[in-house]
């Protein structure tokens, strides 16, 4: 009936999951309490699960990445503080058991379900916004995507209270992640878990490519693009160029665990060099489907508030595209001591460092987008800054990493560790944060408190650096990487002072969650009137915010780069007052994209946990769901020119008012 | 602003001081000609990249100092976007220094290619390093001993280091000497080393394997000829022996935190049966030692 599943397997003997596991269910019903205490149900079926609107998709998928960043930060400082005690024969506090889950936990989940989503999110709303579009190619997909991927965090949340985690490392390296050495779930749920928020992921990657080819607005050339949206571009093509390998590979080791083949096995003629490289064949895209669109971000950052022209932009352009292609040929820089030949490693080692050309002309690009400008020192500015030292930091020690003599006693190390936190903190998450401040009052209507705006950065930059420059230098010491305890005491004051970083940044993000509060509580007194807050140069600033739902009652015309700069400098601000209005055609709410995401949970879990009546079941719904959806011919609607000219004179009143 | 700039040195300063300073950390002071050329690698590498990290963060900080709103005296021109000149020289610099880097890159690639022997006047000795859960097992084949957990070597004599596991993947890494090569099963994988002080040096696996990953962890002692001599002759007193068939296969089974045992007798092919153990098909890895039919697919495989 219940497969492997068995009481055994909940974990009510183990302290800190019982008080999280109570945490956890007092949210939640305090969440449903409020939910019906302010009859908000229908709301949020409407307005939210079942919307094809880019803009709320966004919107919910960076607010799954905040609550996910959560979980992960607790994973991280769970590891330092056990790093920091487990010196000298001192066994700290997690057991192997319990370390191990948890370093794999945090990586799967900052990876896929915290930087994964604030990438997508802020792709979803910005991007058909940039390119002056109604919303996306295909709205229902998106928001099966979005579903799909919540599927994919629920599973793997669901293993900290049912079961266990993968023990395995982030990439499950094979043949530890096979049946004979991992015969738990924990594996099958990280399986599940990644291949069908994978999905959302690949479709996702189509969804955006299509948009930003076939949908800009009228006069939008590919060189008049937005450079948010090429970057965005790029990393779509990167993710539908690179997430079906990732998706293959896993089924390959699904088939090993499931039906005993030996693709990666250690017999048999399986190979688990083969599964090393077709894992990192997507890993080393992903790296790139990550930071170009934070690229992105503080490029228009950056000329924004600079009041000038991005400098050099057919350059970011060429060096993006330079970046994208390069990406697929580097993946060996990850296992030079795999024992390639010299050749073989000096090919990729050097593939590796050209990377490093494109990369440092975008630096100058922005450093000289500032020069002769006239710098306002906003939140989205300083997280600009402080990436382009950390950014730069980070780069240097990844070209010493793709140097394959050197990599031969960095590998594994520490200082691999300093590195990717290096380049992922400080270009990523420093990315996302200043791209979630910058387009905020486009998707709420007010602008986010700046001071704690500001406090938040100073604790994320002074925690990144006490957090992780330790972890440099403790690999010249001889330090690996994923110790649950190690023999030399020598080591154990630079773990403090890591850990006194990860407490630092902990504040930071207190900051952020402090700074959500404070502005939604002076939300009039942020209130963006004009949908122009930052005199900015791009389309999305042209609409009000929050924008509208149907984005652009008149589908604007560009005539060239920074096309609604160019327009306030001929019209002033304010622009003309249209006269006429028409009818806008807008794709209808779905209910097909949660409900497949729903049972996709259900089909996932019965495959963890081998319930073959339920994995049955629930495919057969998934299906029967899809089928009502494609038999569906009412997807569409005309919103009539009276609710939009209606809409938009709220919004010239509001000006006139202001005014 | 200030504090801005402080915190831009804060990350080099480290690196600066671990690479300059003569402390006895096992990347710093290598003791090993291996080690030492990588040391030198990773400094140049270090400085070559200095060239374009300094002037970018200075520039970061006087830029954004320079152009603040507040300063109107500074110049502003908000639609100058583009100079061949400064274009020219951000693409030129990067370039000159990775073609450097390159050049660099391929000549350390050969002659650290971790396969390649140490030129020496000594010969170069041979020891078969297994990789288990979570231990691991040293074979002489010239002394015909074994030993877990503790590996020899007498100074200034180039070791070669066959590498293969019985379980998972491993990395087999002495940090003090010198480059480290992936243990993986049913594959012969090696590196070439050498100790050129006396001392003991921490070894580990730094590839992660699994529960007992953290205490996988071995100790490396290069001595004289003679006291290498000396430990050869204690190893060989041990009344343990290691037989494919027989004592390994207990040994193979996981154990955390294994202590040092020596083995005085080792059955000649121990290594060559362990990694042609897998290249057959019963299922069971080396753990059952069904390795028959496999001389065959072995010699397919390579």
């Amino acid at each position: 009936m219940f497969g492997k599943l068995g009481l055994d397997d909940i974990p009510y003997h183990e302290p800190i999951l019982v008080v999280t596991a109570i945490v956890m269910m007092l949210g939640g019903l305090a969440i449903v309490g409020l939910l019906t205490y302010f009859k908000k149900w229908k709301w949020l079926w409407t307005e939210w699960i079942t919307s094809i609107d880019h803009k709320k998709l966004g919107i919910m998928y960076f607010l799954v990445a905040l609550v996910m960043l959560l979980r992960g930060f607790s994973d991280a400082i769970m590891m330092r503080t056990q790093q920091a005690m487990a010196a000298g024969g001192a066994e700290g506090y997690l057991p192997p058991e319990h370390y191990d889950q948890i370093f794999t936990a945090h990586g799967v989940i900052m990876i896929f379900f915290v930087a994964m989503p604030m990438v997508i999110g802020l792709m979803n709303l910005v991007v058909p916004l940039q390119i002056g579009a109604r919303d996306v190619a295909f709205p229902f997909m998106n928001n099966l995507s979005f579903w799909l991927f919540v599927a994919g965090v629920a599973l793997t949340m669901i293993s900290l209270l049912i079961g266990e985690y993968g023990k395995t490392g982030w990439l499950a390296y094979a043949p530890l992640s096979g049946i004979q050495y991992s015969p738990g779930v924990g594996v099958d749920y990280w399986i599940w878990g990644l291949q069908i928020s994978g999905i959302g992921t690949t479709l996702t990657g189509i969804n955006f490519f299509v948009t930003i080819l076939k949908m800009r607005t009228k006069g939008m050339t590919m060189f008049r693009m937005p450079v948010f949206t090429w970057t965005s571009l790029v990393a779509n093509v990167l993710i539908i160029a690179s997430f079906p390998i990732l998706t293959a590979t896993i089924a390959l080791l699904t088939l090993d665990r499931y039906l005993g083949t030996h693709f990666f096995t250690n017999d048999m003629g399986g190979n688990m060099m083969m599964y090393v490289n077709l894992i990192w064949a997507w890993g080393h895209p992903e790296v790139y489907i990550l930071i170009l669109p934070a690229f992105g971000v503080f490029s228009e950052v950056i000329a924004t508030f600079a009041k000038k022209r991005l400098f050099g932009y057919n350059t970011m352009v060429w060096a993006t595209l330079a970046i994208g292609i390069l990406s697929f040929v580097v993946w060996l820089h990850h296992f030079f001591t795999m024992g390639a030949g010299a050749n073989v490693n000096a090919f990729f080692g050097i593939a590796t460092m050209i990377i490093a050309i494109p990369t440092g002309v975008k630096i100058f690009n922005w450093l000289f987008t500032m020069y002769r400008g006239r710098l306002e020192f906003t939140s989205p500015v300083l997280w600009t800054l402080g990436f382009i030292i950390t950014f730069t930091i980070g780069g240097m020690t990844g070209v010493m990493l793709a140097v394959p003599g050197a990599n031969f006693v960095l590998h594994n190390s520490l200082f691999v560790i300093a590195h990717f936190h290096n380049v992922i903190i400080g270009g990523v998450v420093f990315g996302m944060l200043a791209g979630l401040t910058y387009w905020f009052p486009k998707a709420f209507g007010f602008k986010l408190d700046e001071k704690w705006g500001k406090r938040s950065f100073w604790f994320w930059i002074v925690g990144f650096y006490l957090a992780f420059m330790p972890l440099y230098i403790l690999s010249f010491m001889g330090a690996v990487r994923r110790m649950q305890s190690y023999a030399n005491p020598e080591w154990q004051p630079l773990m403090i002072v890591a850990w006194v970083g990860a407490v630092c940044i902990l504040l930071g993000i207190a900051c952020t969650v402090i700074q959500f509060i404070v502005s939604i509580r002076n939300r009039e007194k942020y209130a963006d009137i004009t949908g122009d807050p930052w005199d900015a140069r791009t389309l999305e600033w042209s609409t009000s915010s929050p924008a509208p739902f149907y984005n652009f009652a008149h589908l604007p015309h560009v005539g060239s780069i920074d096309a609604f700069w160019e327009a306030k400098k001929e019209k002033g601000m304010a622009a003309d007052k249209p006269t006429q209005y028409e009818d806008i055609h807008m794709p209808r709410n779905t209910v097909a994209g949660p409900v497949i995401g729903l049972i996709s949970i259900a089909f996932g879990f019965a495959l963890v946990w081998h319930i073959w009546w339920l994995v049955g079941v629930s495919a057969i719904g998934m299906f029967v769901a899809f089928m009502f959806r494609v038999f569906n011919d009412d997807i569409d609607y005309y919103v009539p020119a009276a609710e939009v000219e209606r809409i938009e004179r709220e919004h010239h009143k509001r000006l006139e008012m202001q005014a | 602003m200030r504090m801005k700039k402080n915190l831009g040195w804060l990350g080099i300063l480290p690196l600066i001081a671990v690479l300059l300073s003569g402390c006895d950390w096992a990347l710093v002071d290598p003791k090993g000609q291996i080690g030492i050329e990588q040391k030198s690698l990773i400094i140049t590498a270090f400085w070559l990249m200095m060239i374009v990290v300094i002037p970018v963060i200075v520039m970061t900080v006087v830029f954004a100092w320079k152009y603040r709103h507040s300063n109107h005296t500074a110049k502003y021109m908000p639609d100058w976007a583009h100079s061949n000149k400064i274009e020219a020289v951000v693409w030129l610099i990067p370039c000159i220094i990775i073609l450097f880097l390159g050049i660099i890159t391929w000549k350390t690639s050969h002659s650290l290619d971790p396969h390649k022997p140490i030129e020496s006047d000594a010969e170069t000795m041979e020891v078969q390093v297994v990789a288990l859960d979570w231990k691991w097992l040293f074979i002489y084949p010239e002394q015909g001993i074994a030993t877990v957990n503790e590996v020899a070597m007498p100074v200034d004599v180039p070791v070669h280091f066959s590498v293969t596991s019985a379980s998972v993947m491993n990395s087999f890494f002495i940090p003090t000497l010198g480059s480290q090569i992936y243990a993986m099963a049913g594959m012969d994988n090696d590196v070439y080393l050498v100790a050129n002080e006396a001392g003991v040096y921490d070894g580990k696996s730094s590839n992660y394997s699994g529960e007992g990953f953290s205490e996988m962890t071995f100790d490396a002692h290069a001595m004289s000829q003679d006291d290498f001599d000396a430990w050869v002759d204690k190893v060989g007193q041990s009344s343990e022996t290691l037989s494919y068939e027989g004592s390994y296969q207990e040994l193979a089974e996981p154990s955390t935190d294994h202590p040092v045992e020596y083995f005085s007798d080792v059955t000649s092919d121990l290594y060559r049966d362990i990694v042609e153990g897998f290249h057959g098909g019963n299922g069971e890895g080396g753990h059952d030692g069904g390795h028959g039919e496999t001389s065959m697919s072995a010699e397919a495989a390579e």
